[in-house]
């Protein structure tokens, strides 16, 4: 009898992109649903927007490329680029800035340089900053949280601020746009307030600031859950994480009038998000183990000085994209030691 | 448990599908109506044919042989007459044909007579190991390497005898058959072995899910008899008659210890073995001895023991024959040179699962394009796959630099990147990642979320690299060649102007002699 042949090993792999993607995708959920929680249906408005264009920018992007569609539109990849900038954006963010964001992300960022697996910078937060640079006004007014103004918005009328621009009767579009927790921080410090005075603002709350700590929560829930079933390498958050406390520590340590509890810079932010989803990105992040402890570590240590001594109130994908560039170079320098091999 | 142990880096769990053929008692295949043997040996050289076609051969006979170190002489399984000296497929992974010598048997298994040593406790090491070597035992873990070469360990100290009973490949049971049904071939071979290397100490190790083994084992060691008396098998050492007597006593035993080792894949790899046992780490390109072990497959142990007590050669050993494509796994004892049609036909035949026939496990085995391929010295077991395994048409996307694949490789590299250099034809940079020290064990592939063959492009990387170190060399050659050759045609040219200068000069002096009134000149 004949038998048709091949190269060991001969096993079914287990894993896949998709799935890997999928289950960072579920673990979005409880952080997605806290932010739609305290912002409101613009949050799901610009995910469902932001999916959307993504998968029609990655079957255009494939369908030029001479790719074939469906094992890559399946990978999920896109959507979850789309889902984490949609997370970064503002709640009424116009819908073209959340589609030209999409469109940078999908089609330069990731595309430009070999589609999935070949961008040296993380898709999202290229789009993201795209948009903060660009927009930088839109980019930094957010929805007060609920329970911080009697300002209730349907779906109907964040439908219309979103697509039409057109805000309800009564309601000025200075009403919907209220500066971060990290953002009214760093603008009281200019303005020689204490970080004490600051924190009695109703902004804030036990952790950080009120509606966002919970968001960080979620988040931190779904990150944990990642790296207990080795969807993410743990060393990449709790790096990230230990330093940007360490250093907020050591800061706060010194001058507590002038430098922040080290819990907002944990749950204010960016942070959750940054070190369980957005540094996490294989593709983007250092590979050995030591590498990704690194990698990690100087990215809290980044996001640290940006919100602390920078131009901006937040600097997660500032960081991310900066580690980005190192990553090639801190793999270089962390291999392994191989079996057998001398140190 | 496990706090007795060293770990290794990596490795995988995979599902076992042991009990498919564990569960059923030890068979006896019957005489095949042919036996092939491929002459190629371990060098990647053939041995020389001793016999002719039309020769009558016995069962014990030896067939083939040569003095290469890494040769070992081949014996007829049973009697019969050449028939042929062809070319035929065989097991190997070149896919290349190799010259095979064919025995028509003809079912009388009349045999040579043999010599057996009743004590070898006063045995020369030499004599023993002469005799391992006579007996063509070669290790029956995979790599068929020569017994007598690894036993001579030089002048290095060892210090540690491992027998390597942690199948750790799916599917595989053959050393756990082997070891529930003769534990005490195993004990006497490892008792053998210990003198040839002279070592006070033996661990054989044994996977943690396979707890029958290691109670024979232990039960045989304390001189009782192992749990059912498995069916007699040819030349196979079974505890019972000859053999057993004037061995070694139990005393030898008490420096023999069996352990359990977690079933991680690949615990079974030598190096991985020898690294969970001892915490040792044998050093690149060298050998486990460099750190004073040496580690035989307990299958080896037995036959081992076979050649020297019993003086007889090697010419069966126990295959799996498992997988969802066959209809009634088991473990049966074969002769070498079966062709695999007859294994699979005396274990019921292929069922309708059947799609891949596999030489060894799933992780490293060889994919065999038909079934006339004999059963070799190596033949641990014979894989009918099915779907599950060949995998369907899966497409490989691109590496997302997960790094799966180095928390998984049991040696410590980084594969994605050995894949990028690979893949890109850098293969300077390739072997700076330490290309060379992947054992293709398939751990990266297991685990690889994009589905590439990553060891497919290692194996071709390497073969590469291989090929071009060889045109390198003749490279070389033909430059040394053309230097030399340059260099004596200059000689030859120094020399002729050198003659003719000469000639010159003689015949002016000749002129000068004719002419008197000048002085001759001084010499």
């Amino acid at each position: 009898m004949r038998f048709s042949t091949a190269a060991s090993p001969h096993v079914n792999p287990t894993n896949s992109v998709s799935h890997i993607m999928q289950q960072v995708l579920l673990a979005l959920i409880p952080g997605a649903l806290a932010m739609l929680w305290f912002f409101g249906a613009g949050v799901l408005i610009n995910l469902l927007l932001a999916v959307c264009t993504a998968l029609a920018a990655e079957a255009m992007a494939l369908s030029l490329r001479g790719r074939p569609l469906k094992p890559y539109i399946t990978d999920y990849s896109a959507v979850l680029t789309a889902a984490l900038l949609a997370l970064s954006v503002p709640a009424l963010t116009p819908w073209w800035m959340t589609v030209t964001g999409v469109l940078f992300a999908i089609l330069i960022a990731k595309h430009l340089y070999g589609g999935l697996g070949y961008n040296p910078f993380n898709p999202a937060m290229v789009g993201y900053v795209v948009l903060l640079i660009s927009f930088p006004k839109h980019m930094t007014a957010w929805l007060p949280p609920s329970g911080l103004s009697d300002l209730h918005l349907g779906l109907s009328d964040t439908w219309n601020i979103i697509f039409h621009a057109q805000y309800p009767a009564g309601v000025a579009a200075d009403a919907v746009a209220m500066a971060t927790p990290l953002d009214t921080l760093k603008t009281q410090l200019g303005m020689g307030k204490t970080v004490g005075e600051i924190w009695t603002d109703q902004r804030f709350g036990a952790l950080a600031g009120r509606g966002w700590q919970w968001a960080a929560l979620g988040y931190l829930a779904g990150g944990v859950w990642m790296a207990r079933r080795q969807v993410i390498d743990w060393r990449i958050p709790v790096s990230f994480l230990s330093s940007l406390f360490a250093v907020a520590l050591l800061f706060f340590l010194v001058d507590p009038t002038r430098y922040v509890y080290p819990t907002l810079h944990l749950f204010g932010g960016a942070s959750m998000l940054g070190a369980f989803f957005i540094a996490t990105d294989p593709v983007t992040a250092a590979t050995t183990p030591r590498g990704r402890l690194v990698y990690g570590g100087l990215i809290g240590l980044l996001v640290y000085v940006i919100r602390t001594f920078g131009g901006y109130p937040d600097g997660v994908a500032f960081s991310v994209l900066l580690m980005n560039v190192a990553a090639p170079m801190i793999n270089f320098y962390t291999r392994p030691r191989t079996y057998g091999h001398r140190p | 448990m496990l706090s007795r142990f060293w770990e290794f880096h990596g490795g995988v769990r995979l599902n076992r599908h042991k009990e498919l053929s564990s569960e059923q008692p030890l068979a006896v295949a019957p005489i095949p109506k042919q036996l092939i043997y491929p002459l190629q040996q371990r060098g990647g050289l053939n041995s020389k044919a001793l016999v002719a076609v039309g020769d009558q051969v016995l069962k014990g006979q030896i067939i083939a042989g040569d003095d290469h170190p890494l040769s070992v002489p081949t014996h007829a399984a049973s009697s019969g007459v050449v028939t042929a000296l062809e070319y035929r497929p065989v097991p190997h992974p070149s896919g290349l044909d190799g010259l095979c010598l064919v025995i028509d048997t003809d079912g009388l298994d009349r045999a040579v007579r043999t010599k057996s040593v009743k004590d070898f406790n006063h045995s020369k090491p030499d004599t023993l190991r002469r005799r391992i070597r006579e007996a063509g035992v070669v290790g029956l873990g995979g790599a068929a390497f020569p017994t007598a070469t690894k036993m001579n360990t030089g002048n290095r100290t060892i210090d540690l005898l491992v027998l390597n009973g942690a199948e750790c490949e799916p599917y595989i049971t053959c050393d756990d058959c082997l070891l529930r049904t003769t534990p005490d071939s195993v004990l006497q071979g490892a008792a053998i072995l210990m003198r040839i290397l002279g070592v006070e100490r033996c661990i054989i190790a044994v996977e943690e899910d396979m707890p029958e083994a290691a109670q024979a084992l232990e039960k045989a060691k304390l001189g009782g008899r192992p749990p059912s008396p498995p069916a007699p098998s040819p030349r196979f050492a079974l505890p019972d008659g000859e053999g057993s007597k004037g061995v070694a006593d139990a005393t030898t035993y008490s420096n023999i210890e069996i352990l359990k080792v977690p079933s991680k894949y690949p615990t079974g790899g030598e190096k991985q073995l020898i690294q969970v046992l001892t915490g040792r780490e044998v050093p690149v390109r060298g050998i486990p001895a460099d750190v004073g072990v040496v580690c035989q497959n307990v299958g080896t142990a037995a036959a081992v023991y076979a050649a020297v007590v019993e003086g007889a050669p090697l010419t069966s050993r126990i295959v799996t024959v498992t997988g969802p494509g066959v209809a009634r796994p088991q473990n049966v004892v074969a002769r070498i040179g079966t062709p695999i049609a007859e294994l699979v036909a005396y274990c019921g035949g292929y069922t309708e699962r059947a799609q891949r026939l596999i030489m060894g496990g799933p992780m490293m085995g060889l994919a065999l394009p038909s079934d006339e391929l004999p059963t070799i010295k190596s033949t641990n077991c014979i894989l009918v796959a099915d779907s599950d395994a060949v995998g369907g048409e899966k497409q490989a996307l691109p590496c997302i630099r997960c790094g799966a694949c180095s928390e998984a490789c049991p040696v410590n590299l980084i594969p994605q990147q050995l894949y990028w250099h690979s893949r890109s034809d850098q293969l300077k940079k390739a072997q700076a990642y330490n290309l060379f020290d992947c054992i293709e064990c398939g751990c990266c592939d297991y685990v690889c979320p994009s589905h590439i063959p990553l060891v497919q492009y290692f194996r071709a990387a390497k073969g590469r690299i291989l090929d071009k170190q060889r045109e390198q060399q003749k490279a070389d050659h033909a430059r040394l060649r053309f230097e030399a050759r340059q260099a004596r045609k200059e000689r030859e040219k120094r020399e002729k102007e050198e003659a003719a200068r000469r000639k010159k000069e003689a015949l002016a002096k000749a002129a000068t002699d004719e002419s008197p009134g000048r002085p001759p000149p001084s010499p």
